[in-house]
């Protein structure tokens, strides 16, 4: 009985969820995206499938996680390929059908005589009231000049003004800013009124018309703008590239100018050597602590091993957005602890910030501490599966400490050890946060056109020139950014490669 | 194992404490110093590790309290900390637990089903752990903006979006609830199979209660991820008010506005709970990453 009860109880949850899901696509509809509705119409019929077919029982615990990763995970690393393609920027943001309507929702004052505006209070409200040379006259009903908002009204023929006084002027200059806002409609007419002076309205009319093949004519001059498909903007006659531009496929365009151009390559060139020498290193520095560490931690003569592994772990356990700012400040040239330190044990008060070899170093250091308790712990687990048995049979052999380390321990967890390593250059080829948080890639280079700085990695270099100071330029960014994927694919399937062949080896 | 030791053992003892002992000193000191620079008076003042004059005003100014300085001016809190902690508290609370949903039943699927492409699947989802968030971010970027103009409180500046944008951090979770799940015997599902369970209730009346500590682990692990997650939310996030905590910190420490001492109150309210959360988890996670990593 209970069985069938919710069976029953699954049954009308999942009817009702077809059922929003339904309606969901005829909003969508609705709202003039056909494609996108025939897309959610297709994700609706396979998720109804997946829960309600016996051959796809699997995918019913599956179907929710893949669908998330697919969607928050690849469908962005995809989709930043594709813009690595276009000429996606801040002066080519919109889409060309958006452009368009932008150029083709702009307006001039058309030939039609302008009409006097006046205001006619009426119990805090206002009538809005035109006339024209002759005379003849019309009005709105009272309106609320308060609310920001475009509006469109309609007016009506009055045969004379509004009883009462006219507002004073200083109250329409009060109200021009709602004033601005009001498109008002003669009866009989499809012009649009605006407010063409301080108390004048004029009828608008669209300064472009689209023609046949795409291009615009300027109703005012006469001109011709046609759309560049290459360039992504309107051109003039003139060759004059107006704004706002749209987004469109370059083809390679982005990463000729990245592996040609002068004012990138040399940048790139360096921030590439730094990215991996920076990655190289952390992994060295963090793996030699932490395999001194374990080695040490892992000596049963040492006492207190357990206070030592916890209080050595620390750096780990810190959120780094922390630890890193903290470091920030203890750095600091002027009143950072660091050099206070320094400047009393040897007089010495290094530019930390401002000198690129000192940054380096800093960033170095700071990784190396944020870094070393990961591969403590990972070191101290693959030492411990080492058998004994082998010190036993070296140290009845005469072998010493020495002898141990790089006869037994160092070949014995190398191994194992190989795949994570690489996981971590691969983490600290991206290490955004770090670089980010700790310098945001400074000092610049003095001899660059293009902002870049000496400790920048090829993630934060693609963040500045995304989002910071060079003009957020998405597509030469996403370039980079499909540089990466490919070097870190790269890198995965040596990873994978390593990982089968240690399964195999088990 | 009995040995003899002599003198030389007892100088390489004392010598690995020396070691640690002066390794340990260099590592804590900016924990130790950040203590310090909390409790001194004023955004500049240098001094000793143990302040000579102890004041409070700082840890005012992170709980969002405000005080009256020398002078007899009123000094208000530079930024909302609180406020800040509670957007990530709200954020990772409501990103962890989705993510637990999924990630337990993708689990599931891999560990208890047989469907094609399962080790394909596993492979895959252990490849993408290495190609992080940030260099999606374009993307990112450009979706919410897109949805935003649809639906705003999916859009930017929203804590919908980076909640959305979270929820696709899967792939480590799910191999770390399936090496749990690999070590529960499957004989105790199968025995509530043979008595007329359907496979979902062997999954959510047998395994499941089973598996309450690697839940409980993994919540707080995705929980801890939002909460230090930095690149995503700084693209997504602009307004004070909306920012998290990994974001706003930041806002300390800038040369223009550098507010030193209440940096280091702020951070020692919001870093320490966090901490201890991690210590309590990571043990797991160290274990789910190594089996994951050499495991097939």
């Amino acid at each position: 009985m209970q069985r069938s009860n919710s069976r029953l109880g699954w049954l009308a949850f999942g009817a009702l969820a077809f059922l929003i899901g339904l309606y969901l696509v005829f909003l969508i509809q609705r709202a003039g995206h056909s494609l996108l509705a025939l897309g959610a119409l297709g994700v609706l019929g396979v998720t109804t499938w997946v829960f309600t077919s016996e051959r796809a029982y699997a995918w019913r615990y599956l179907y929710p996680g893949v669908a998330a990763v697919l969607v928050f995970v690849l469908f962005p690393a995809l989709y930043t390929v594709g813009i690595g393609f276009t000429n996606y920027s801040s002066t080519n943001l919109l889409s060309y059908e958006r452009a368009t309507a932008y150029f083709l929702d702009q307006k001039y004052a058309g030939s039609g005589e302008p009409l006097n505006l006046s205001l006619y209070p009426a119990d805090k409200r206002f009538i809005v009231h035109v006339e024209n040379e002759a005379g003849q006259g019309w009005q709105t009903a009272p309106l609320a000049l308060d609310d920001a908002g475009a509006r469109t009204v309609a007016l009506q023929p009055a045969a004379r003004p509004p009883a009462g006084d006219k507002a004073p002027m200083k109250d329409v200059i009060a109200h021009q800013a709602a004033l601005k806002t009001l498109a008002l409609i003669l009866p009989g007419s499809k012009d649009e009124y605006r407010l063409s002076g301080l108390s004048k309205v004029a009828a608008m009319a669209p300064l472009f018309a689209r023609n046949a093949d795409g291009s615009l004519t300027n109703r005012q001059d006469g001109s011709v703008l046609k759309p560049d498909f290459n360039t992504g903007f309107y051109t003039s006659a003139g060759g004059e590239r107006i704004a706002p531009g749209f987004k469109v496929g370059i083809g390679l365009g982005n990463f000729e100018r990245l592996f040609t151009s002068h004012e990138f390559q040399g940048p790139l060139i360096k921030i590439f050597v730094w990215t991996v020498l920076f990655a190289f290193l952390t992994v060295v520095f963090t793996f030699v602590v932490g395999f001194v560490l374990a080695s040490l931690l892992n000596w049963e003569g040492l006492r207190f091993r357990g206070v030592y592994r916890i209080l050595l772990f620390l750096p780990y356990a810190v959120p780094g957005f922390i630890s890193i700012l903290i470091f920030r400040g203890l750095f600091n040239e002027n009143f950072g602890e660091i050099n206070l330190v320094l400047n009393g044990l040897f007089g010495i008060k290094p530019s930390w910030f401002s000198d690129p070899l000192l940054a380096k170093t800093m960033l170095l250091l700071v990784n190396t501490w944020l870094g070393y308790p990961y591969t403590m712990l990972l070191c101290m687990g693959m030492i411990k599966a080492i058998p004994a048995d082998l010190y036993e049979v070296s140290a009845i052999n005469g072998g010493g400490m020495w002898t141990n380390l790089t006869r037994i321990t160092l070949p014995l967890i190398m191994k194992p050890m190989m795949p994570l390593l690489i996981a971590s250059f691969a983490f600290n080829f991206n290490n955004f946060v770090l670089i980010s948080l700790l310098t945001g890639g400074l000092p610049d280079f003095t001899d660059s056109m293009v902002p870049a700085g000496a400790t920048d990695i090829l993630v934060s270099y693609t963040y500045r020139i995304a989002f910071q100071d060079s003009g957020q330029n998405f597509g030469l960014a996403a370039a980079i950014s499909t540089v990466i994927f490919a070097l870190v694919a790269v890198l995965s399937v040596v990873n994978l490669k390593l990982t089968r062949v240690n399964a195999s080896a088990r | 194992m009995a040995m003899v030791l002599d003198k030389t053992h007892r100088f390489k003892v004392i010598a690995a404490h020396a070691g640690l002992i002066f390794f340990l000193a260099l590592t804590l000191f900016p924990f130790l110093m950040i203590v310090s620079i909390s409790l001194r008076p004023g955004n500049f003042a240098a001094g000793s590790l143990i302040p000579e004059q102890i004041s409070f005003e700082h840890w005012k100014l992170a709980l969002g309290i405000g005080y009256t300085d020398a002078s007899g001016q009123w000094v208000a809190p530079p930024f909302p900390v609180l406020r800040w902690l509670w957007n990530s508290i709200k954020i990772a609370t409501i990103s962890a637990a989705v993510i637990l949903l999924l990630s337990t039943t993708c689990a599931y699927a891999f560990a208890r089903l047989r469907f094609a492409g399962r080790r394909l699947g596993l492979n895959i989802l252990f490849l993408m752990q290495m190609f992080p968030a940030v260099l999606s971010l374009i993307a990112i970027y450009a979706v919410f903006d897109a949805i935003g103009s649809y639906v705003p409180w999916l859009g930017i500046d929203s804590h919908g979006s980076l909640i959305l944008a979270y929820a696709g951090g899967l792939a480590l979770h799910i191999w770390t609830i399936k090496g749990y799940f690999d070590t529960i015997p499957v004989e105790i599902e199968e025995a509530a199979r043979v008595d007329g369970a359907t496979h979902f209730q062997a999954f959510r009346y047998v395994l499941l209660p089973m598996a309450v500590p690697i839940l409980v682990v993994v919540f707080l692990l995705a929980f801890i991820g939002a909460i230090i997650e930095y690149p995503v939310a700084s693209v997504l996030l602009h307004q004070e008010q909306n920012l998290t905590l990994a974001v706003g910190s930041k806002l300390f420490l800038y040369t223009q506005n550098y507010l030193w001492g209440d940096f280091a109150a702020a951070a020692i309210l919001s870093g320490l709970p966090i901490t201890v959360v991690f210590l309590l988890a990571q043990r797991y996670m160290i274990s789910g990453l190594t089996a994951g990593g050499v495991k097939g």
